[in-house]
């Protein structure tokens, strides 16, 4: 396992375990901020289960029915482990985006009118959108915060912008833009400095997989991420909340798996996290997630954030000695601020253009807003394009990025 | 699986050199839409007269596709009759560009026609 601790260094093996460089040998793949790609292990896992269990999780009496829910329960243990929280905390969702529908709608019945709800400049749609429309449905009044010098979050804004109304805070570890990485304990503690009982809820998607995380070093009361951009599968995402909080919390759907008894008037809702839970979930996705915390963990958390503050680090110097005065880069002017993406405006050529004329090349960015567009209303800017890291991102892949991007300025330059 | 690129020198010279951007002095149909995930933002000034497109100018900003897209439909429509122009396919507009796109850049493509037909429909203020 050793020649995989040293991703930078060992780059070559990490990608072998990456069955889409072998379809796709000429790939640049920069958009793991979009999607991260799947390790063998991961998609072996999702097709293990279709061979070898396939059958559904929670009810069976027989061997192959108790061997699922063993290992699905085995994954929720894995998820609590890593994320330093309990399994009983741990609630499987579809992705980030049901993570906090749930939570918006469960909150719904605890939330008085005239309270407000204060989300921030840089959050992803499904971070926005439903906390507005709560706003709007309950007479809550909704909050934006304005983001700060290079695209942060500052403490004084914070206090500006919380009162004693505030019924809940909803932000991001790291912005899907701007790369920011969000100071979640600072923003925890001067909130609940002004009132204990705000809710903090972290929207963690380009955190988790990334980066170390502990949920009682963040202090946060809500943490949802998605599977896939943590190298799992799609389809499967977590709500992480705080025990107590989520045992006062009334169930989102209803259905198979989540009751006691509902013969009575008033059904009796199975203990967290399984009143959450109606329905047969995605269950090989969930194994398909615990092997990608394996594949994490075999690598070494800390080793993957090592590797993309160095990508990020030579990607921004590359970018600034190539284009100079032409390129915008924004968010955080330092690698060691920043998770593993760089979002960025060249003179002349329209991030749609960018992304066209990268993709002829095998070269795969985002363009467009990433679904922020409240932020590229504030940036005043119409879209920008992104490039994003993963452990198996390689010093040529920026090369090969940087040589694309000279071809749209010379195709495009009037 | 990649196809011929869309940047043919037809449509980067219309992308450069954009026909008909400008302003007219007097109109007597106007209209402007955007597509608000890309930010493409397009004008358009019509002068009618007597059923003709007698001139036409337009302008904004966006991406290439968008641009030479407008620029071509611009071209193509000043002369003819503004039933002719209303009564345009989204097929036709793309047989202008000369060039296939993903459903995405489609929207990029057609962005002119919309706003084209959104100035013929409506007198300006």
């Amino acid at each position: 396992m050793d020649t995989l601790t040293a991703p930078l260094t060992n780059n070559e093996s990490i990608r072998h375990e990456f069955p889409l460089f072998q379809k796709h040998p000429e790939l640049v793949y920069l958009d793991s901020a979009a999607t991260a790609l799947k390790p063998k292990a991961v998609i072996d896992a999702v097709s293990g289960y279709y061979e070898t269990l396939s059958t559904n999780v929670g009810r069976g009496l027989y061997p192959l029915a108790e061997a699922t829910t063993e290992q699905v329960e085995a994954a929720r243990a894995r998820v609590a482990r890593f994320i330093g929280a309990q399994g009983s905390e741990i609630i499987f969702t579809r992705g980030t985006t049901e993570s906090i529908n749930l939570l918006a709608s469960s909150l719904a019945p605890s939330l008085r009118k005239g309270d407000n709800i204060v989300v921030t400049e840089m959050e992803h749609h499904s971070n926005f959108l439903p906390w507005q429309r709560l706003a709007a449905e309950r007479g809550l009044e909704f909050r934006i915060l304005p983001i700060g010098k290079e695209g942060g979050i500052e403490r004084e804004s914070l206090e500006k912008i919380i009162d004693h109304r505030t019924a809940l805070l909803s932000v991001s570890a790291v912005s899907n833009v701007l790369g920011t990485r969000n100071d979640i304990e600072m923003i925890t503690d001067t909130v609940k400095k002004i009132r204990s009982a705000i809710i903090v809820v972290v929207d963690a998607a380009q955190m988790v997989g990334h980066e170390a995380i502990s949920v009682s070093q963040l202090g946060a009361d809500y943490i949802a991420f998605s599977g896939h951009k943590m190298f799992g599968p799609t389809g499967v995402g977590i709500l992480w909340g705080r025990q107590s909080l989520l045992e006062s919390l009334p169930p989102y759907q209803l259905g198979g798996g989540m009751v006691i008894d509902a013969c009575a008037e008033l059904p009796q809702y199975k203990p967290v996290p399984y009143r959450f839970e109606a329905g047969t979930p995605d269950i090989a996705s969930i194994l398909g997630l615990g092997a990608a915390i394996d594949f994490i963990e075999g690598l070494g958390i800390d080793a993957i954030r090592a590797h993309e503050i160095d990508i990020t680090r030579i990607a921004l110097e590359k970018l600034h000695a190539a284009f100079g005065e032409e390129i915008t880069v924004y968010g955080p002017t330092d690698a060691d601020n920043r998770g593993g993406l760089i979002s960025f405006t060249l003179a002349g050529v329209h991030p749609h253009d960018i992304a066209q004329t990268l993709g002829e090349e095998n070269i795969c960015v985002r363009a467009g807003e990433h679904c922020a567009a409240p932020l590229h209303r504030a940036l005043k800017i119409p879209a920008t394009a992104r490039a994003s890291f993963s452990v198996y991102t390689t010093g040529e892949d920026i090369d090969r990025l940087i040589l694309g991007l000279e071809r749209a300025k010379k195709t495009f330059t009037k | 699986m990649s196809t011929e690129s869309p940047y043919q020198d037809r449509i980067l010279d219309h992308y450069r050199n954009p026909r008909n951007f400008k302003s007219l002095k007097t109109c007597s149909h106007h209209g402007e839409a955007k597509n608000p995930t890309c930010g493409d933002r397009l004008s358009f000034e019509i002068s009618v007269k007597k059923g003709l497109i007698s001139d036409i100018g337009f302008q904004g900003e966006g991406c290439a596709i968008s641009q030479a897209s407008a620029s071509l439909l611009t071209e193509y429509v000043r002369g003819k009759t503004a039933s002719h122009a209303l009564a345009l396919a989204p097929g036709e507009v793309m047989g202008l560009l000369g060039i296939s796109l993903s459903p995405t850049r489609m929207k990029c493509a057609l962005l002119s026609l919309e706003t084209l037909k959104m100035a013929l429909k409506k007198q300006k203020m």
